[in-house]
């Protein structure tokens, strides 16, 4: 038989308990003794400042002034012939820093190695072109995305973006629609700024769903009367955060239930 | 044996037929309309499909041209970037008059689902548009329709293109 589930408060209780899901956290375990990673940090030495595995892969930590190097031992030492991403994350509003990384792949043990090294803003990386050839493009991307300059790099140029762009579009701080330059380049390009008023600004998304909107959307959980101003009585819900709740994605798919 | 006959009833009973200079180039304009191969995103292989033989539009007399010399319909098939922008343009200046344009899909009308930096949002920004085509993707009978409904709208127009409205629209 099917199990009973109380139905008499199904209307009281909000149907979506997240507003927006986070990802639980993927639990780190420690290099297991003997296996093919511990070689991997042994070879490393003192470069690594600390390392752990996370969902079958090494992760290691790294002073970002000796990802040349590191790199040069996983490469010859250790088998991690390919760099199949290298890129950075934006923890400017955070830390203050980039957070940068390798992804290496060994093809004869079938092993990933993720090397990680932090950097200030306006600080910049060696390159390490000469090591893997696929990091060419990849730190052009970089330096075109965050604008994290790459020392020594053969050709450090924009890559996705058009070489007169301004601004540099991954960082945390560059609007998703984009900032005024954005907005006007074709116009600017093609026409001139004279242009600009015959044109006309952009027309971005008309159909947008406003929160605050109480004329054509309504609230999830309770109403409001039509057309009064909740844009600072609103009731907010607390994000359901998991970083308590850790899912061990190795063993069983089956924990993710759990965490509600 | 295919008979010939004049039908002396009609057009005065004289062997010709009457008609005005307008209906007539225009007649020949709507009637082999090749656009640009100009696909860029999606939408190009709708375009493809409706160039192929299964919806065929050599029936209609369009026929897809590889340069902008040659053509006389631009296809925008696709999501223009802001980076492409500039030779969007450059190919429609490129291409002689007169010149229609069909602007084809969600992303070529409005910049559609990418309502971000690096995507023109709507390409009538740069270009004039006579038809603005809707659909994600828009199928090849859509497409079809398309090109049948500028056909109509050519055959309205005046043959001196500088009578036509749009030509105020013409920016440069």
């Amino acid at each position: 038989m099917r199990k009973y589930t109380p139905k008499d408060n199904v209307q009281g209780k909000s149907y979506y308990t997240d507003r927006f899901w986070v990802a639980p956290r993927v639990p780190r375990s420690k290099v297991e003794e003997k296996s093919h990673f511990e070689s991997v940090v042994k070879a490393l030495g003192r470069k690594a400042k600390e390392s752990y595995v996370e969902v079958g892969q090494l992760i290691v930590h790294i002073n970002a002034t000796e990802n040349f190097n590191v790199l040069k031992i996983l490469k010859e030492k250790c088998g991690y012939t390919q760099c199949s991403e290298q890129s950075a994350v934006d923890y400017l509003a955070q830390d203050g820093e980039f957070e940068l990384f390798y992804q290496m792949l060994n093809i004869t043990e079938a092993k990933r190695v993720r090397v990680v090294c932090r950097i200030k803003d306006g600080e910049a990386i060696e390159s390490v072109c000469p090591l893997f050839k696929s990091a060419n493009f990849a730190e052009r991307e970089m330096f075109d995305m965050f604008g994290i300059k790459v020392n020594n790099h053969p050709f450090l140029k924009r890559i996705l973006m058009p070489d007169d762009w301004e601004g540099h579009p991954l960082l945390k701080t560059y609007p998703l629609i984009g900032d005024d330059f954005a907005s006007w380049y074709e116009v600017d390009k093609i026409f001139g700024k004279e242009y600009r008023d015959v044109i006309g600004p952009e027309n971005r998304d008309p159909a947008r769903i406003d929160r605050y909107d109480t004329k054509r959307f309504s609230r999830v959980g309770y109403e409001v009367p039509l057309g009064a101003d909740i844009s600072d009585g609103e009731k907010e819900k607390a994000i359901e955060y998991s970083d308590t709740l850790l899912v061990d994605y190795n063993t069983s798919s089956k924990q993710l239930d759990e965490r509600r | 044996m295919a008979q010939h006959q004049v039908n002396y009833a009609s057009s005065a009973g004289l062997p010709i037929a009457l008609t005005t200079v307008d209906h007539l180039v225009n007649w020949g304009r709507s009637n082999s309309l090749w656009p640009l191969t100009y696909g860029l995103a999606c939408c190009a292989i709708e375009m493809m499909a409706s160039g192929a033989s299964r919806y065929d539009f050599d029936r209609m007399g369009t026929i897809f041209r590889a340069s902008p010399r040659q053509a006389d319909v631009m296809i925008l098939a696709g999501t223009l970037s802001k980076k492409h922008a500039e030779f969007a343009r450059r190919l429609y200046d490129q291409m002689t008059e007169p010149k229609w344009v069909i602007s084809m899909g969600s992303c070529a009308n409005t910049g559609g689902m990418f309502n971000t930096y690096a995507t023109v949002q709507g390409v009538d920004r740069i270009i004039p548009v006579d038809i603005y085509l809707p659909g994600c993707a828009p199928r090849p009978e859509t497409l079809q329709y398309a090109m049948m409904m500028l056909q109509k709208k050519i055959r309205k127009e005046s043959a001196n293109m500088n009578n036509n409205t749009k030509q105020n629209l013409r920016l440069v």
